[in-house]
């Protein structure tokens, strides 16, 4: 199953749609609870991080019988330090949107928690790709 | 115990008509979304003061019982109508985040 989304990055409305839409067909399709729990941390993080770092974005997600695989895409100014950015408790989230729960430095080590592979492909100015993967057994 | 017993034996007030039927198995406090993300659990009523539509997905994707605003805090239109929408309950308490946890405990045990 092929799935693709807009990440629009004007629209509060609609950051974390992509990650419960995943979580629904995952749902559907019968995998087990935990592993649709750790999907839908590491889709949520990383679409979230699209939302309030890059701008908005896209995202395209495979489901086979074996592993689902999410790539999200930003197009925003790209990640200077990327094991800064790896620590717990490193954002650089602006104060409004830390006012509203978010930039508490934990996406990334979250979704390295979640996932069993992770790339992360960034420049500064060049965006940011987030390729995670995750087992279903 | 069901959302709608919670919030008659807690004299809270249901912001939404969604969710009432679901079945509340626990508690988890927090602000911090992505601390919520990965520490909510399935059946938990989620007390938290945030009321940005956000919070609604974030509810959505922990199945998580309900949202419990507390301090009577209030929630925008727009967080609530996306609520009925997914079918999250949303409830408000005039107590406050302790008193809350305290209560619910003695409710749940």
């Amino acid at each position: 199953m092929k799935l693709d989304f807009v990440i629009d990055g004007n629209n509060f409305d609609m950051a974390g749609e992509a990650s419960s839409s995943v979580k629904r067909s995952l749902a559907k399709l019968g995998v087990s609870p935990p592993v649709v729990k750790r999907a839908a941390i590491a889709m949520y993080e990383a679409e979230i991080n699209a939302f309030i770092h890059g701008g908005g974005g896209e995202a395209h997600v495979e489901i086979e019988s074996d592993r689902v695989e999410m790539v999200i895409r930003d197009f925003g100014k790209g990640i200077a330090d990327l094991s800064l950015a790896m620590q717990e408790g490193w954002s650089t989230a602006s104060e409004q949107v830390r006012k509203m729960g978010f930039g508490a430095g934990m996406g990334l080590p979250n979704i390295k928690k979640n996932t069993d592979e992770l790339d992360i492909t960034t420049a500064p100015g060049e965006g940011t790709e987030v390729k995670m993967v995750i087992y279903i057994k | 115990m069901k959302v709608k017993e919670m919030v008659k034996n807690l004299d809270m007030e249901a912001l939404t008509d969604a969710g009432m039927e679901n079945e509340v198995t626990g508690v988890y406090a927090c602000d911090l979304l992505s601390r919520v993300m990965s520490g909510c659990q399935e059946g938990d009523a989620w007390i938290t003061v945030q009321t940005h539509l956000n919070v609604i997905a974030v509810a959505e994707l922990d199945d998580a019982a309900c949202i419990i605003v507390p301090e009577g805090i209030a929630a925008p239109a727009d967080t609530l109508e996306k609520a009925e929408e997914t079918g999250i309950a949303v409830v408000s308490s005039q107590l406050g985040t302790y008193e809350l946890c305290w209560r619910l405990h003695e409710l749940l045990s």
